[in-house]
């Protein structure tokens, strides 16, 4: 990992890691969302920021991930987080393979609409299969061990708080290091070289369509790991998870942190869990804020939060090198 | 010598339009070979289908002794034909580095390791700077493609299809954009790469016939899909029907 970004990275898991000692529950309960977000962006931005094929329905693998969790940990009693945390990996890849093989064909708009129709026709089977899926209610997603551990002498709040929370951000700093790695390889390369000119790629021996597939069910994994996450900290997996505009806040997350670097979307998946937390509080409009917040990243800060980090380093190199 | 690319009886039609009709050329080992015509006589239905990007409608299109219709890009790189297009073609996002190493990637086999840490390959290093260093791009190998100039471009562009370690390499147009002080350069640089390379035949699709006149052992020149002639420069050269329906004009010496 480069100098700058290693330092950046320890520096955050560090605040990340303070944030239990020093600030009330809370605070830890609610950042639980955003490791489930940033471990799922890391694959949604494989896709898109470094494959170019902008997903519009990746909810779906969320909602995979949390019904997942419900089915396995709920309907059978599997009470390792861990073996459940594979088995919605597995069953993320299985699902994304048929529905790749199809959505990759096509790019751009293409793509996206397709990825969009396949979202909504989860989310209309979630909603109208109540015997499966309980409906609008959703299935509750039960409390687990993680690392073998029952930690009974918690409650849920502090389970969350405490030894969950640090479990999170272990898992992505885990999940973080193997994308590193993913997008630092020989095929990480070749997934940038598709997505700049597919043509001159495919003369130079790139497999576009099968490495399209690969970035789509890698990011399909991440998804799905992220949807058990948010599904344990709920208690609860119900359709909205997979609805449309869940997709969408994926997407705002990842323009919002720059999607054109690799930490842009952890830094998005942060910046708007604590802006919506903070808007909801204060305006009942906070939806309209959101809106005009996106649409101002989109038309000043095209690279994101990480474009306004990347240029207050440049500049202030230019200033060390004077 | 025995034909490593080889057309026979290949004809082309898109609807009612026939774009090449019943071509039989060869290309042998050791050769450099032009392929020339006024615009519209199928030169690039040729290109394509040598380069396994169109199947013919009737006929067959051997590499090598196969037949490798429609058989696509990727293939075609693995079996040891790369090609150039006439408009530049790079990735403008990913360095000098990145680009060649795209290829060496490909040509060394590596693509699916997904774990394995690229910058610390000594392979696909050492073959990185070396194909650099034969374009002269050696100086420039952590510049993003997009900010090199037009020239750099090219070179950048046929650099990385020589990575592959082609056997065949078939240049479409490669001087188009360059100017005429740069165009004999250029085509030296390809050829000395070629040979260095161990390349064992070059395709050139040109338009500039003092190009075609300085460098090739053979020229084949298509006329309204048909082979108008297949012979060495000096009676190429020397047939005032050819070069009227091929250029419109006598070539001045």
């Amino acid at each position: 990992m480069r100098g700058a970004t290693a330092m950046i990275v320890a520096a955050g898991v560090v605040a990340l890691g303070l944030v239990p000692v020093l600030a009330p529950p809370f605070y830890a309960n609610l950042l639980i969302p955003f490791f489930g977000y940033a471990i799922a962006l890391l694959g949604f931005n494989l896709l898109f920021g470094y494959t170019g094929l902008l997903s519009f329905g990746h909810a779906m693998f969320l909602g995979l991930g949390a019904y997942g969790a419900a089915v396995m940990a709920g309907e059978n009693g599997i009470k390792s987080f861990e073996v459940v945390l594979l088995g919605v990996a597995l069953a993320g890849a299985l699902v994304a393979l048929p529905i790749g093989l199809l959505c990759v064909r096509f790019i751009g708009i293409f793509f996206g609409m397709l990825t969009l129709a396949f979202g909504m026709l989860t989310h209309a089977i979630l909603f109208k299969f109540y015997h499966l899926t309980g409906g609008d209610s959703g299935m509750r997603v039960p409390r687990m061990n993680i690392l073998g551990l029952e930690f009974q002498a918690y409650n849920k709040i502090e389970l969350l708080a405490g030894p969950f929370y640090y479990y999170c951000l272990g898992l992505l700093v885990l999940c973080g290091l193997v994308m590193w790695r993913i997008v630092h390889s020989p095929f990480g390369l070749h997934l940038r070289a598709l997505s700049n000119n597919a043509q001159k790629a495919e003369y130079l021996g790139v497999r576009v369509y099968q490495f399209r597939l690969a970035a789509f069910v890698i990011s399909a994994i991440y998804g799905a790991i992220g949807g058990a996450i948010l599904g344990f900290r709920i208690g609860l997996a119900d359709p909205e998870i997979v609805h449309w505009t869940h997709s969408g806040h994926l997407v705002f997350m990842t323009v919002l942190g720059g999607f054109s670097s690799f930490l842009g979307p952890i830094a998005g998946a942060l910046a708007l869990t604590l802006l919506q937390d903070q808007l909801q509080s204060i305006t009942p409009y906070w939806r309209f804020i959101l809106g005009a917040v996106l649409a101002a990243v989109v038309i000043f800060l095209p690279r994101g939060l990480a474009g306004i980090a990347g240029t207050g380093a440049a500049l202030a190199k230019r200033r060390a090198a004077a | 010598m025995t034909a490593i690319v080889e057309t026979k009886n290949v004809s082309k039609r898109f609807g009612d339009f026939r774009a090449l009709d019943d071509v039989s050329v060869a290309v042998r080992e050791g050769e450099f070979v032009s392929i020339v015509g006024p615009n519209g006589a199928g030169k690039t239905t040729l290109v394509n289908l040598l380069t396994g990007l169109l199947i013919p409608s009737n006929g067959q299109v051997f590499f090598k002794g196969t037949d490798i219709a429609g058989i696509g890009a990727v293939a075609l790189a693995k079996r040891g034909m790369a090609r150039t297009f006439q408009l530049v073609q790079i990735f403008p996002q990913l360095t000098v580095a990145e680009t060649i190493a795209a290829a060496v990637v490909s040509q060394q086999d590596k693509a699916w390791r997904l774990f394995s840490k690229l910058a610390s390959d000594g392979a696909v290093r050492a073959r990185v700077r070396e194909i650099a260093g034969i374009f002269g791009l050696d100086g420039r190998l952590k510049s993003e493609s997009r900010l090199l100039s037009q020239g750099e471009k090219k070179l950048l562009d046929v650099a990385s299809a020589f990575a592959l370690n082609p056997e065949v390499i078939l240049l479409d147009e490669p001087t188009s954009g360059v100017s005429t002080a740069e165009k004999h350069g250029l085509v030296q640089i390809l050829i000395d790469a070629a040979k260095k390379a161990g390349v064992k035949a070059i395709i050139l699709i040109e338009h500039d016939m003092d190009l075609v006149a300085a460098y090739s052992h053979r020229i084949i020149a298509l006329s309204e899909g048909k082979v108008l002639a297949d012979l060495p420069p000096k009676p190429f050269f020397a047939d005032p029907v050819i070069i009227e329906t091929v250029i419109g004009r006598r070539r001045s010496t």
